[in-house]
């Protein structure tokens, strides 16, 4: 194959995005159906890369005051004491629980820094139709797909301190604003790569590309 | 008119012929490398009988006592909706229903759905609404954090292990069980056995 490996979209067709059922695409106005699952059928995500900046942008301003404000308050004895995502993992360096530590850095402040950047790094090689390392680029956007999840740990473990914590004078934690924001970094995050459409990244792809695939093909 | 010999990669486009795939084996997109097609051994059969045993584990998971918190003779009891309850009434509404729909509205959705999905499958009926119900539940997959959730557990009794004592209720036992049967669930089911099983049923 030299030429422009064939597509569905090139064969004027559409491949269902919730069942993956190859419909023949239809040039009207309104939106069709699939005949079998009934989803609306698009050949690509809709405004994808714009959805995808805008969710991503929203998720990167967040980020700051999901890190520099508190997110939980504890009253122990008349003493209150705010807690930050990164003070909670000194907290458990100089506590000595390193493992701890490093899932709490990880999940809360390396991996949403690290789905941020890929995004970003995305969109821009889609918007430059780059074709450099496509296969790569692709697995890169499968990883951010399952890695965004593992985030929520913090909120999970404030949801329960919240739960547990409630001795009244004796000792007290309240979840801050942090929380939130940080909520709401792990949500467009995720969103942001739900919207994302991989199949930009193969678009303009004009490559010989390996026929010895194990996959049968035509 | 359906093309059922060809097959589109989800992820780039590129067309397949499709050609029988023997329960087991894995295809992949010779240019992406994406999953496309996997079939497994009695798919069908064992997602039911996973999903009938995680309903089972949640309801209990939800009803029993999670974690118990001991300090100075004092006793704090609490369950798995607790933290949610809590959340909700220091006034954290959006952050409740975040935790709320991630540790119980969505796993809930997921195994309901599939049950709904599966049982007439598997008797040979059709039910209304089973498209919508199939296509629902695979959006909300990914919003189901159980595993997380227990990560987020760990975490919290080696932070709380120093202050005080923190005894597992039988819950916590029900939420591991349920975590590795949700596994379980995802990596059984072929959702395209689930859609060719339907087209065959209504031509």
């Amino acid at each position: 194959m030299s030429a422009a490996p064939l597509t569905a979209r090139a064969a004027s067709l559409v491949s269902c995005p919730c069942c993956h059922l190859l419909c023949h695409e239809r040039k009207s106005a309104a939106a069709s159906r699939c005949p079998r699952c009934g989803e609306v059928l698009h050949s690509r995500k809709p405004d994808s890369v714009a959805r995808t900046w805008a969710l991503t942008l929203a998720a990167l301003v967040f980020y700051l005051p999901a890190n520099l404000l508190p997110v939980t308050t504890v009253t122990s004895l008349g003493k209150t004491q705010s807690d930050t995502i990164l003070s909670g993992v000194i907290y458990f360096i100089t506590s000595g629980l390193w493992p701890i530590a490093l899932v709490i850095f990880v999940a809360s402040v390396f991996v949403p820094l690290l789905k941020l950047t890929i995004l970003i790094f995305l969109l821009v090689t889609v918007q430059r139709r780059s074709a450099w390392r496509r296969r790569d680029r692709a697995r890169l956007y499968r990883i951010t797909e399952t890695i965004g999840r593992w985030s929520m740990v913090d909120i999970f473990v404030v949801t329960l301190l919240v739960a547990l914590v409630q001795l009244g004078a004796l000792a007290n934690i309240e979840a801050r604003a942090g929380a939130v924001f940080f909520g709401a970094v792990v949500v467009l995050t995720m969103l942001a790569a739900m919207s994302f459409d991989p199949r930009l990244i193969w678009e303009h792809d004009e490559e010989i590309f390996d026929e010895r695939g194990a996959a049968p093909g035509p | 008119m359906r093309h059922s010999h060809l097959i589109a990669c989800h992820e780039c486009d590129l067309l397949h012929r499709m050609v029988a795939v023997p329960a087991g084996a894995a295809v992949r997109c010779r240019r992406c490398d994406a999953l496309l097609r996997h079939p497994k051994v009695n798919s069908l059969e064992r997602t039911l009988a996973l999903a009938v045993a995680g309903l089972v584990l949640i309801l209990l998971a939800n009803t029993f006592p999670f974690l118990d918190f001991e300090i100075q003779g004092r006793v704090q009891r609490t369950l798995l909706v607790s933290g949610i309850l809590e959340l909700y009434r220091q006034g954290m509404h959006s952050l409740a229903l975040l935790v709320m729909f991630t540790t119980i509205v969505a796993p809930l959705a997921h195994l309901l759905g599939l049950l709904y999905v599966l049982l007439p499958l598997v008797a040979g009926l059709r039910l209304p609404g089973r498209f919508q119900v199939f296509r629902l539940m695979r959006r909300f997959q990914p919003w189901s954090m159980m595993e997380v959730f227990m990560l987020g557990v760990l975490v919290t009794i080696v932070k709380l292990a120093k202050m005080a004592q923190i005894v597992p209720g039988p819950a916590v036992y029900c939420f591991m069980a349920l975590i590795l049967v949700l596994a379980a669930c995802t990596a059984t089911l072929d959702p395209h056995q689930v859609w060719e099983r339907w087209e065959g049923h209504c031509p």
